[in-house]
């Protein structure tokens, strides 16, 4: 193992490339545009491949935390504690990848202000690895909730007609979700003297009650941030408005924080409250995954049909969480980790298209096959991945997450498994409506097909969706060996609880 | 008359600064060419100096002059951080007190005399001495309301603040009467004996009530806030930064010297009235804000409720931790508003008029890019967003709360913040989606640039600069010697 703080390395790099784009000189305005762009461009790269450094040195064997940092900052206040386990590393390295992606693919659509949205994005993924890496709860907070900076200014300044509405309504709905969290911290800091996750999981103590408060506290953070239903209205807002980039880091990584949260906080510190809560949360997604599919299918704007589908998913994500079964948590990483690539694999797709049309409706388009056949299929084998078809990385994790599902309650099972019929439905609509049929508008017949540009974006993204579909295995054996380890822990108190009984 | 010499070295610094405002004011009337620059420029130095010495002066406990004054590492540290932001007032408003009047030397030394009034005040031992402080400190302040001697609404908000200063001033005095009737004593450590060993009389209860009315007057905590929004709205702007910024400090220091110390074993008599400010102002100043279209009274709201979140520090028992917590979160406050006002008088509407309303910012991001930008840092530091200093205020502060078991409090406080946060990130909106629709202009001097990068780095930065200065350990020195 390495032991140069690869951690910390990796977190503050992008925030480097935005320091660096802020002293370009900015005589020539397209000079500077440019130069920013490569900047941003190369800053995630170079990202990325300490990313996989950090993925080849982890140790998947082992189900510690690796990669440990520890600094007493703030007067006490809090510790810099970095480190991954295998929850956390995939969703870096998924940060990382989408990164350079998200980058080219505003490479030409946004023309305003270049410098300062190029700032945004580097100082976005500084704060989100961030997030997956602090093993110290303020410092956790302080990287999960400092998100909304950029994020408001993405959807505000470079988002579409009801840009202020959406920012608003994001920023207002995930800081009032994380008050509540920041209050149960602060609590848990209270009773064990210490900041330190790796310290609170092994000298917090609590009554049940006292569980119970903080889980609902947690609770509110990471169902909005996720979001789950009823709390999920802010997501197609945000969509809709925010520009593509801006919408593929929301859906494909933002979104993850939520799910990360719960493995990585709600579980091993409140077990009793976890599973008391197991079937709240198991209604909760099962309402999820039936009405937000129903909802998804009546929509006749195309990103926020895909908001939708993506709440829909998440609902599979917490089910899995929530069956505290090995099965059922590795299907959750592994749904959340494919929902990255595919959400964000058709926010790319609408870009393609919103980018030529500049129309989200559905209704504008149609018989998009003959024009752009290469689009077609791109966007089919992406359609189908959000459908969970077999042989794409969707199928492997909800297939997991409704098996694990069926071991804890066969009715939850069996109406997950009505919403993946349902995805097939609202997801086969669109692509027939957008792809298929008659050319009723008259310009989709002057449209180019895919760049070289959308097609280096696309294809990687497609091959990684197949691969994965087929070989879930690189994935699964990084996740397994923590996920065990985390079941095992929950089991325990929970047969002590049966024994009580 | 060793003693007379020994006592006066201690309190050194307010005698450097009394010397130096009465040497400026001779300078101002009797030298006339400059005289407004040069005073403005030596004033800035002095309370730069005197800050500085009380910071290298001895930090232990010492009662002088009939024990009518205490200086400790807490009235040191507090004078420090006040003289230090009057001075930084002064620097803001020099571009303005020029182009306004060359003649106005008065200015400075007005603000130099309610300084001294805020130090004497953090360091009062007894009730007469603590009275004299406030008056000390606010007649200049009455005076700076009113400095637009050709507007009307500076002429206003004189008035208002002068007639309600003094309604606070008689209430704070009829509360002392009663309190010296009720104890015997209007020394400090004289009622704290009376009161720690015979039962809390109804009669020192209602002079506490008394007292702490006109006290929450000067901190402008709700239900004695009318006056603020008007004569922050009134007041030229540089006035209005120096309003919000020393006064507050000194107030609230002086808050916290009163209630933990002669009336520290009354804790539970009124422990509830600042649960009850507390909320009410976090409350109304959030919720009042929302609607305000003129960024000075937007900011009057806001500093309201910022009061009602310092004051959850003080409704819980004495503890070093909590004064501590309160102390670094007055900081950040005065910091936060200081950036605020260099970042408005940095721009003007037309030549010699200030921005008014919230509108007047809209899409300054593209014309000043940084102006806009510091702005928004600390309009999100005032919504306690993370990384910035405001989470970290906040988080002191609710961390107090809990430790103290007061649960509901910081919850409550910490809901609230949501709805300050949808003020804060309008002005953010303003700032950064609206489109340009406005004549604004940058009339930015190096002051006023330089208190700009100061703040913001402050602000942003203030997790390395809380790590690596000393800033945490004077505070947590000052919280020890209340007792």
């Amino acid at each position: 193992m390495l032991d140069w703080n690869l951690l910390s390395i990796i977190t503050f790099f992008p925030l480097l490339g935005a320091l660096f784009i802020l002293v370009i000189p900015q005589n020539d305005k397209e000079v500077s545009k440019r130069n920013s762009r490569s900047v941003a461009l190369w800053t995630s790269l170079i990202t990325f491949v300490i990313s996989l450094i950090l993925l080849f040195n982890f140790d998947s064997s082992s189900s510690s935390y690796q990669f440990l940092e520890r600094v007493v900052i703030a007067d006490g206040l809090m510790t810099y504690q970095m480190g991954v386990d295998g929850i956390s590393i995939l969703f870096i390295v998924l940060t990382t990848f989408l990164m350079p992606f998200c980058i080219l693919a505003s490479w030409e659509s946004v023309k305003d202000r270049v410098e300062s949205f190029m700032i945004a994005f580097l100082v976005l993924e500084t704060l989100i690895i961030g997030t997956f890496c602090s093993l110290d709860i303020v410092l956790f907070y302080l990287f999960f909730e400092s998100v909304l900076i950029p994020m408001f200014i993405i959807i505000g300044v470079w988002g579409g007609e009801r840009k202020v509405y959406s920012a608003f309504k994001f920023f207002l709905y995930t800081l009032l979700g994380s008050v509540l969290m920041l209050a149960a911290m602060i609590f848990i800091y209270t009773s064990t003297g210490s900041t330190d996750l790796i310290v609170i999981s092994e000298t917090l103590d609590l009554s049940n009650s006292s569980q119970y408060f903080l889980w609902l506290a947690f609770f509110c953070s990471f169902a909005v941030k996720l979001p789950m239903w009823p709390v999920h209205t802010w997501l197609p807002d945000a969509h809709v408005e925010a520009p593509t980039s801006g919408s593929v880091i929301l859906a494909a990584i933002l979104l993850k924080m939520g799910g990360y949260g719960f493995l990585r906080f709600s579980l091993p510190l409140f077990p009793e409250a976890s599973h008391y809560f197991a079937p709240f949360v198991f209604a909760l997604s099962v309402i999820a995954i039936i009405y937000t599919s129903l909802v998804a299918y009546v929509q006749e704007d195309i990103k926020k049909l895909i908001a939708y589908s993506s709440v829909a998913h998440m609902g599979f994500v917490t089910l899995g969480i929530f069956t505290f079964t090995a099965q059922g948590i590795e299907g959750a990483i592994y749904q959340m980790l494919s929902h990255g690539l595919i959400s964000a694999a058709l926010f790319f797709c609408v870009g393609v298209i919103y980018d030529r049309l500049h129309t989200r409706k559905i209704a504008d388009y149609g018989g998009l096959v003959s024009i752009m056949p290469n689009f077609a299929i791109f966007f089919m084998i992406f359609t189908m991945a959000n459908v969970a078809l077999p042989g794409t990385s969707g199928f492997i994790g909800e297939f997991l997450t409704v098996i694990a599902a069926f071991s804890v309650s066969k009715p939850v099972a069996i109406f997950a498994a009505i919403g993946v019929i349902l995805s097939a439905m609202y997801g086969l609509s669109l692509y027939k409506n957008v792809v298929f049929g008659k050319i009723t508008n008259e310009t989709i017949k002057l449209l180019g097909d895919l760049t070289i540009r959308e097609k280096l974006i696309l294809f990687p993204l497609a091959a990684l969706i197949i691969f994965f579909g087929l070989f879930p295995a690189p994935i699964l054996g990084v996740i397994s060996v923590s996920s065990n380890s985390l079941v095992s822990f929950l089991d325990i108190p929970s047969i002590s609880l049966t024994e009580a009984k | 008359m060793g003693s007379l010499l020994n006592d006066s070295l201690v309190i050194a610094p307010e005698l450097f600064l009394i010397v130096s405002a009465i040497i400026l004011l001779m300078l101002g009337s009797f030298k006339v060419k400059n005289s407004a620059k040069i005073v403005l420029y030596l004033s800035t130095i002095t309370l730069f100096f005197v800050s500085f010495l009380e910071l290298i002066m001895p930090w232990d406990i010492s009662i002088i002059f009939n024990e009518s004054l205490i200086e400790n590492s807490f009235s040191r540290f507090t004078k420090s951080i006040i003289f230090m932001s009057s001075a930084f007032v002064i620097i803001l408003s020099s571009r303005w007190l020029i182009r306004y009047d060359e003649k106005a030397f008065e200015y400075p030394i007005l603000i130099l005399f309610s300084s001294l009034g805020m130090a004497l005040m953090v360091s009062a031992n007894d009730l007469i001495t603590l009275y004299l402080a406030i008056e000390l400190q606010s007649l200049p302040l009455y005076v700076l309301a009113s400095f637009r001697r050709d507007n009307i609404n500076s002429g206003e908000a004189g008035i208002k603040y002068f007639v309600l200063g003094a309604l606070s001033s008689s209430l704070f005095l009829f509360g002392a009467s009663l309190v010296y009737g009720f104890t015997g004593s209007v020394e400090f450590f004289e009622i704290s004996k009376v009161t720690s060993y015979s039962e809390v009389s109804a009669g020192l209860v209602v002079g506490i009530v008394f007292i702490l009315s006109g006290l929450i007057f000067k901190i402008s905590g709700v239900p004695f806030h009318m006056w603020t929004p008007d004569v922050y709205e009134g007041s030229a702007t540089p006035v209005t930064a120096f309003f919000a910024t020393a006064p507050k400090m000194a107030a609230m220091c002086m808050l916290v010297n009163i209630l933990y110390g002669p009336f520290a074993d009354s804790f539970y008599s009124w422990q509830q009235i600042i649960i009850f400010v507390s909320i009410a102002s976090m409350a109304l100043g959030s919720f009042a804000a929302i609607k305000q279209t003129n960024i000075k009274r937007l900011l009057a709201y806001s500093s309201i409720a910022h009061m009602g979140f310092t004051l959850i520090a003080l409704a819980l028992p004495l503890s070093p931790s909590n004064i501590q917590a309160l102390l670094i979160y007055m900081l950040i406050y005065l910091v936060a508003n200081l950036g605020v006002f260099s970042c408005i008088m940095s721009l003007e509407k037309s030549e010699g008029e200030s921005v008014k309303d919230i509108s007047d910012l809209s899409g300054i991001s593209k014309k000043y890019p940084f102006i806009a930008f510091s702005l928004s840092i600390f309009m999100f530091s005032f919504a306690g967003i993370p990384p910035l200093a405001g989470f970290f205020g906040k988080y002191l502060i609710f961390r107090s709360a809990i430790e103290n078991g007061l649960f509901l409090l910081a919850i409550f406080g910490l809901l609230i913040s949501v709805i300050g946060a949808y003020y804060y990130i309008n002005i953010v909106k303003v700032v950064y989606f609206d489109e340009s629709n406005s004549s604004i202009t940058k009339s930015s001097s190096k002051g006023l640039s330089i208190t700009n990068i100061a703040c913001t780095i402050f602000i942003i930065f203030f997790i390395i600069i809380y790590t690596l200065s000393p800033i945490a350990e004077l505070a947590r020195l000052a919280g020890i010697s209340i007792n």
